[in-house]
């Protein structure tokens, strides 16, 4: 494989942005037919990497190689005349057009009749790519119809359709394509990269080591804007990749059971017969302060409709809901907030952070009129918190005054954290806090958890993996089809497995 | 019908093209009822009349609303527009008198205008809002300062016959209206800068990745809007019989009543111009059955107003406003 002409090459790319520098001589080389594994940090280059072979950056210094030869990429649409198709991480599919006009989006010309476009042609081509990805879908359809999956399908089949239409290798790079997909869609997804690559070369980013490990042929990690290491896949295992991806050892004691709280005897939160229509039925439980209820359920369980119930970002039909013994009505999130409920969002970019307000002003958000004196902001007093917060949950930010939106996830998760924390809660609800997070950053947040319940803080927490939920929690509610169908404790010792839950989430 | 209703894009596609049909029906039902005189040949003939210039100037103005811009150089460009036609045909101010080749040469100083409003909003990066304001409030003072204050008669009556001329009992504006109609819409449909506007009042960063020349999309667009004014400042021309700077006025927010009312979006990319059309009717129907009942002009404007804030809280997607911080 490696006498072959590599299909895409960087050669000593570098990059740098004022005060950073995001690639240091970066040299890889990707061959035809091989599936590549590129992972590393939040924040080692990876998407730099991707942004320099779609031309949105120009490398300060080295050269690109497609095919063996020297091109200059200074648009997206080069890359794409090269056979460089990029699967994009936030979707490029436009929901008001349809799947054949997105597909061919921007290349509309191979369809042009005297200036205008032969949609007929264009829809008869579409079907050819989709039946490539396995979608049975029209192609006339309107994207905004489509699931988020069969979304990710087109945006895949509209990488393909490259095929034939360049001369020489394709390459794919893939965004970390699954990381918003189910575990049914995952595996499809997987068995296409596998024909795929019959046909191409596949660059797969990913967060998922293990989906890593599954699918790809070597993997190259990157640390610091640099290749950390390259290996074949068949000599890895998740524990090597982690230490090179964080410089260090996985922790031993990666969810920091031995820190889980002993649950205290008060009860935070009191739920009796909630139900929701379409949503949840007759759930009941009780959180204690310094817990960590894990909620487990695949989609469509109820468990986010319940968690955005709780935080009163929905309204529940019946049954009763108590904060520390006070009733509390559904479908006010300022209620829920001033009797001590926060939620932290999954979607973190838009409803966890206001990303043009600073660091601190978005730490003190929740919290404002604490901080106004006869109806002005006392900033003196509002900076003191935000440093004391950033000091404790040890936020990498060159100031408070920073706008959040620049800071890496991990560093805004902990911030929306903060906020949560001077608006003083007794309960938080965690909506995937770890979601589109590396791994160090990941394991502050653990650490975090740990700090806040053993303040006497009760979690309740919607996990990204069953691994997690379990590592995290002291007791875990698994739902099903809107209904509670089994509650596990997961004391340090006794911690339950994964089967156990699946069993009763399926 | 299926076509037309699939060649309205957006969320919410179907209540996007039957809300804004169910409403003009209700109307005319509801009018005929209280008048009627509202449902006869000649009452119809008048509104398609009234309808025929917002029809021209809403065609192309739906292209830029499904943008996610604005153009408020309309009043503008017509008035320019129907200036220099007014001077270029047999009149009483100009000795020039080329006849009908004054029609293409005033469209295409519509479409000149509206190419510079997209190059200053795009090289400038100025919002299209305050640029189309400027330009148009520009259009507005050279057709003042051409003219100075006089308005020009026009005596070509086969030019005027553009608009009074009448084809099979209907008048000739309205074929011209038809004429605009179709070509907006194989734009819309049929050409890759009318898929493009789609794309971009949809996402315009994605757009840009993809490959889409958007800049100059954005000024393809202005300019074909321009043009679109540009035949409607010739119309107004034809159909008043003179030129004079003010021509345009009132039109602006016509136009922008009839496209919202008609189920495009102010935020881009859902929306087309077959709406715009129901949308014209809409605001032309409404205009005419207040004459009708004796409603007083100044209680009609009200009503007009009432009109586009409704259309908009109407079009908002409330399922995507519960966002949550």
């Amino acid at each position: 494989m490696t006498t072959a002409v590599p299909s895409l090459e960087l050669r000593h790319i570098s990059k740098s942005f004022p005060g950073v520098t995001a690639l240091d001589d970066v040299s890889v080389a990707f061959y035809p037919n091989e599936v590549v594994g590129l992972i590393g940090e939040n924040g080692a280059g990876k998407s730099t990497v991707l942004k320099v072979l779609n031309g949105i950056y120009q490398p300060d210094a080295g050269e690109i190689l497609v095919n063996g030869a020297p091109v200059k990429i200074t648009k997206p649409r080069d890359a794409f005349d090269r056979g460089i198709a990029m699967v994009f991480q936030e979707q490029s599919i436009l929901g008001s057009l349809t799947i054949a006009e997105n597909i061919f989006l921007g290349r509309e010309e191979e369809f042009l009749r005297y200036g205008f476009i032969d949609s007929r042609a264009m829809n008869a081509a579409a079907a050819r790519e989709l039946k490539k990805v396995h979608l049975d879908l029209a192609p006339g359809r309107r994207c905004e119809d489509l699931t988020f999956a069969e979304r990710q399908m087109v945006e895949i089949a509209k990488a393909l359709s490259l095929d034939g239409r360049i001369a020489g290798q394709l390459t794919i790079l893939l965004d970390e394509p699954t990381s918003v997909l189910e575990a049914k869609e995952v595996g499809l997804l997987l068995s296409i990269v596998r024909e795929l690559k019959q046909r191409a070369t596949i660059v797969m980013i990913s967060h998922r080591l293990d989906e890593v490990l599954t699918i790809s042929d070597r993997v190259i990690v990157m640390r610091d804007g640099r290749v950390a290491k390259e290996l074949p896949t068949k000599s890895a295992t998740v524990q090597d990749l982690h230490k090179h991806m964080v410089g260090r050892q996985l922790h031993h004691e990666y969810y920091r059971e031995a820190r889980q709280a002993k649950v205290g005897a008060e009860t935070i939160l009191s739920v009796k017969a909630l139900s929701r229509a379409g949503s949840f039925q007759g759930v009941s439980f009780d959180l204690h302060a310094g817990e960590v209820l894990g909620l487990a359920g695949v989609i469509g369980s109820g468990r986010e409709d319940l968690a955005r119930c709780l935080a009163g970002h929905l309204a529940f039909d019946s049954g009763t809901l108590e904060v520390k013994g006070k009733p509390l009505a559904g479908g006010s999130v300022l209620k829920a907030a001033s009797s001590g409920i926060g939620l932290v969002p999954s979607e973190r970019k838009a409803e966890g952070i206001v990303a043009a307000l600073t660091v601190a002003e978005n730490i003190t958000m929740a919290a404002l009129p604490k901080f106004v004196k006869s109806g002005i902001i006392q900033f003196a007093e509002e900076q003191r918190t935000a440093h004391a917060w950033i000091d404790q949950l040890h936020v990498k930010t060159p100031s408070t005054a920073t706008p959040i939106g620049s800071l890496s996830g991990g560093n805004q998760q902990k911030c929306v954290l903060a906020k949560w924390r001077v608006a003083g809660v007794a309960a938080l609800i965690l909506d995937h806090p770890t979601r589109g997070i590396d791994v160090g950053a990941k394991e502050d947040v653990y650490e975090l958890i740990r700090d806040m319940t053993a303040e006497g803080l009760a979690i309740l927490l919607l996990a990204d993996t069953l691994e997690e939920v379990i590592g995290l929690s002291s007791r875990i509610l698994v739902m099903k089809d809107g209904a509670v169908t089994a509650t596990f404790d997961a004391s340090p010792r006794a911690k339950p497995v994964q089967v156990d839950l699946v069993r009763h989430m399926v | 019908m299926a076509h037309v209703a699939n060649a309205v894009r957006g969320r919410f596609d179907r209540l996007r093209v039957w809300a804004p049909i169910a409403v003009l029906a209700a109307l005319c039902i509801l009018i005929s009822l209280f008048s009627p005189n509202f449902l006869t040949i000649s009452n119809l003939l008048r509104l398609l009349n009234s309808a025929a210039i917002p029809t021209v100037l809403a065609m192309g103005m739906t292209f830029i609303i499904l943008m996610g811009s604005i153009d408020l150089s309309l009043e503008g460009i017509v008035a320019i527009t129907a200036v220099l036609v007014s001077l270029l045909v047999a009149n009483d101010v100009s000795s020039i008198e080329i006849g009908l080749w004054a029609v293409p040469l005033a469209v295409l100083l519509g479409g000149l205008v509206g190419f510079a409003n997209g190059l200053l909003h795009v090289r400038l990066g100025t919002p299209s809002f305050m640029t189309t304001l400027g330009v148009g409030f520009a259009g507005v003072g050279v057709a003042t300062a051409v003219l100075q204050g006089v308005t020009v008669r026009i005596n070509d009556q086969t030019f005027r016959g553009l608009s009074l001329g009448r084809f099979l009992t209907v008048p000739a504006a309205v074929w011209v209206a038809i004429g605009a109609i179709a070509v907006a819409f194989i734009i819309q449909e049929r050409t890759r800068v009318g898929r493009w506007i789609y794309a971009i009042g949809t996402d315009e960063t994605t757009s840009q990745q993809v490959g889409i020349p958007t800049q100059r999309s954005r000024i393809i667009a202005f300019s074909i809007a321009g043009l679109f004014y540009g035949l409607g400042g010739v119309l107004s021309a034809a159909q008043f019989g003179q030129g004079n700077a003010l021509i345009g006025s009132g039109r602006l927010f016509t136009t922008v009543t009839a496209v919202v009312v008609g189920g495009t979006a102010l935020s881009g990319g859902a929306g087309s111009v077959l709406s715009s059309v129901i949308g014209v009717l809409i605001v032309v129907v409404t205009a005419n059955g207040m004459v009708l009942m004796g409603v007083p002009p100044f209680v009609q404007q009200g009503v007009q107003g009432v009109l586009i804030i409704a259309a908009v809280a109407l079009a908002i997607d409330r399922s995507r406003l519960d966002i949550v911080k």
